[in-house]
């Protein structure tokens, strides 16, 4: 058996393979739900009710998938380049923090001053937090996986310390956590009444530039030449290291918003338990998506509504809430294997 | 003065073994699938189901080695999902590693609430207990701290001579490096790229669920959350510190465990108590990356890592 590439893939070619894996994965579930002793149907239908089949539900979706749409344009901008971050739960952290030292009293800016600085500041520390791995990657060839997730590791050791030490709220009756945000630093609800804040737009047009970023401009067609074949693009004259770090930090930056977005839009203030692992469910979102940048935003909702879902489902029916981790991780191996049967197919020897 | 006694107790090089042994067992599984050419993301994720599996099985009354039997099994199932499709299908192996992390960790955390939905506090095993080898206290320095140790850390240490012995003194083993430098060598041979390949991740990942069950069969007596914490990702580091070589892995396994061991003194010492326990914490990550920036610069990485392999092709 070996593989043979597809000259004309049909179009059930190109869709099938896809369906077949989220199917699977839905098919997958169900056993596990029934292993834990829920009825596979009921619980299915918990879920898609949790996700979006009340406006609160549907809102808390959309707050959920805010988060997700950042960290996944991150990891989708730095995989098309080649760039394997796996930091991106660090970077979201550094954003948090420099919202909450920022926006916590120390700037008596107004709000269309303030929110934007702390945009820009979140966005800094976040890519300067990835340029140091991908730096020790272009100049000493250190692998940047491992380097990116060791940082996750020592940075929510610095987040704890720091929330113990100097951001900790002095009214958290000795909780670590962080002061609140003052109201001018904190982004406003899109619309009056609904749970919802801007944080999604900011998403929502992050995912657009992107995307133009990607399709209309040299610094998008750069960073795919050197994910596509880095060796090419040096021959072409193309200062690979200078795109690497420029990946790098629009990558960076992106995570960060995650965090700025999570402490000014949703939370209000800074605890270790911030992001459930956001940056890592990241992966998932750009896999799923196949690093497209629009595709980010529906794959992050999708991702979202399972995480939403299964929490309420677990209420209900008493199934743990793994199983919706234990579904994208499914999905996330299933669908690599689906985009190959899309271009190519088995042939006999 | 307090700080440099802390080296030169019997009980700190003690610790500091015991520490190191889950490392060296999933250092050398990485260093196996490495070697033929394969990264294995995976890691984290399979120690973690080690870990659980090896712990459960003692649980419902298979015993210990039964659970470390249970443990290596499922680490093998791990590693065929891995081989199958990084190399039979040649799909990339970070995004297939890192999936298998994921999924590795969410099924185990998954098993073991629906396993033990009541419980509030982990239960207990009665887990390894140290065995007593007089003869190797006569070896010098490391000797004392040899001799008192719990079966599982021997097995770690057998490990490391065994795939050095194999891998440089074996046909086996030349095939298997060949297979990591240059596959097209090996397939003009007439032996099979994928079958070594397949074989090397397979072998790794039962290592890597050994290392994890050592977690909660001989250094632990239950399974909680979180209890890898990375160790995986550093054993990746470690592999590369040991310049892809097994005796060179094994120190750096020790060096680094040695220095985890001294960081808990030290934070127990009159020094330590006014540093906050996080910067602590933080060091033996930071060591990794240090070690990691030192030696990348003249490591010899096996030619062909990461380079899937398609029959026929060049």
């Amino acid at each position: 058996m070996r593989l043979e590439a597809i000259p004309h893939p049909s179009l059930s070619r190109r869709f099938l393979p896809p369906i077949l894996a989220l199917a699977s994965t839905v098919f997958i579930a169900s056993l596990l739900a029934m292993v834990a002793g829920g009825n596979p149907f009921a619980v299915l239908g918990l879920i898609i009710k949790g996700a979006v089949g009340s406006k609160f539900a549907l809102l808390e979706t959309l707050n959920r998938a805010t988060p997700l749409i950042f960290t996944g344009l991150s990891v989708a901008v730095a995989f098309r380049a080649k760039l394997w971050n796996i930091g991106a739960e660090a970077q979201l952290y550094s954003g948090a923090v420099v919202a909450v030292i920022m926006g916590t009293g120390a700037l008596a800016w107004s709000p269309s001053v303030l929110i934007p600085a702390m945009i820009i500041c979140s966005m800094s520390a976040g890519a300067l937090l990835l340029l140091i791995p991908t730096l020790l990657k272009t100049r000493l060839g250190v692998d940047e996986v491992v380097t990116t997730l060791l940082l996750n590791f020592i940075f929510l050791l610095l987040v704890s310390l720091l929330l113990e030490g100097p951001l900790k709220d002095p009214m958290g009756m000795g909780w670590p956590k962080s002061a609140r945000l003052i109201a001018e630093a904190r982004l406003p609800r899109i619309v009056d009444g609904l749970r919802l804040h801007w944080g999604f737009g900011i998403a929502l047009i992050a995912a657009v530039i992107i995307w133009i970023v990607n399709t209309k401009t040299t610094f998008g067609y750069a960073m795919r030449a050197v994910g596509f074949n880095a060796e090419a693009a040096r021959y072409a004259g193309m200062p690979i290291n200078l795109i690497m770090m420029q990946t790098a930090l629009l990558s960076g930056g992106l995570a960060a918003l995650a965090g700025f977005s999570e402490v000014a839009g949703l939370k209000g203030t800074l605890t270790l338990d911030l992001s459930p692992g956001f940056g890592y469910s990241g992966i998932i979102v750009a896999m799923l998506a196949l690093l497209h940048p629009l595709g980010v935003v529906g794959a992050a909702l999708f991702v979202a509504g399972i995480f939403v879902g299964a929490d309420s489902m677990s209420r209900a029916a008493g199934v743990p809430t793994y199983l919706a981790d234990i579904m994208l991780a499914t999905a996330l191996l299933l669908m690599v294997v689906a985009v190959l049967l899309t271009k190519f197919r088995f042939k006999r020897e | 003065m307090e700080i440099l006694e802390i080296f030169l107790t019997a009980s700190f090089w003690t610790a500091a073994i015991r520490i190191a042994s889950p490392l060296i067992l999933a250092t050398m599984g990485e260093l196996i699938c490495e070697r033929a050419g394969v990264l294995n993301l995976g890691i984290e994720g399979i120690m973690v189901a080690g870990a659980f599996v090896g712990w459960f099985g003692a649980y419902i009354g298979m015993g210990l080695w039964g659970g470390v039997l249970l443990a290596c099994f499922v680490g093998m199932l791990l590693g065929l999902l891995h081989a199958s499709m990084t190399v039979s299908l040649g799909l990339s192996q970070h995004v297939v590693g890192l999936g298998i992390t994921l999924l590795a960790t969410s099924l185990t955390y998954y098993a073991y609430r629906v396993a033990l939905p009541e419980v509030t506090s982990p239960p207990k095993i009665e887990a390894f207990q140290p065995i007593s080898i007089a003869i190797l206290a006569y070896i010098p320095i490391l000797g004392p701290a040899l001799a008192e140790q719990t079966p599982l850390t021997y097995l770690a240490i057998s490990t490391v001579l065994i795939t050095s012995f194999v891998l440089y003194r074996t046909p086996l083993g030349l095939a298997l490096r060949a297979v990591g430098e240059n596959p097209f060598s090996v397939a003009a041979q007439g032996l099979s790229v994928l079958g070594l390949r397949v074989g090397a991740v397979v072998v790794g990942s039962g290592l890597m669920a050994l290392g994890g069950a050592f977690l909660t069969l001989s250094a632990f007596d239950s399974f909680f959350f979180g209890m890898v914490n990375g160790r995986g990702w550093v054993c990746i580091a470690l592999v590369v510190f040991g310049a892809w070589k097994p005796h060179k892995a094994f120190l750096g396994a020790i060096l680094f465990a040695a220095f985890d061991a001294f960081q808990i003194r030290l934070q127990q010492s009159s020094i330590g108590a006014e540093i906050p326990y996080q910067i602590f914490l933080m060091m033996p990550y930071f060591l990794s990356i240090t070690a990691l920036v030192v030696i990348s610069r003249k490591a010899e990485v096996p030619a062909a890592l990461m380079a899937p392999f398609y029959k026929g092709e060049r």
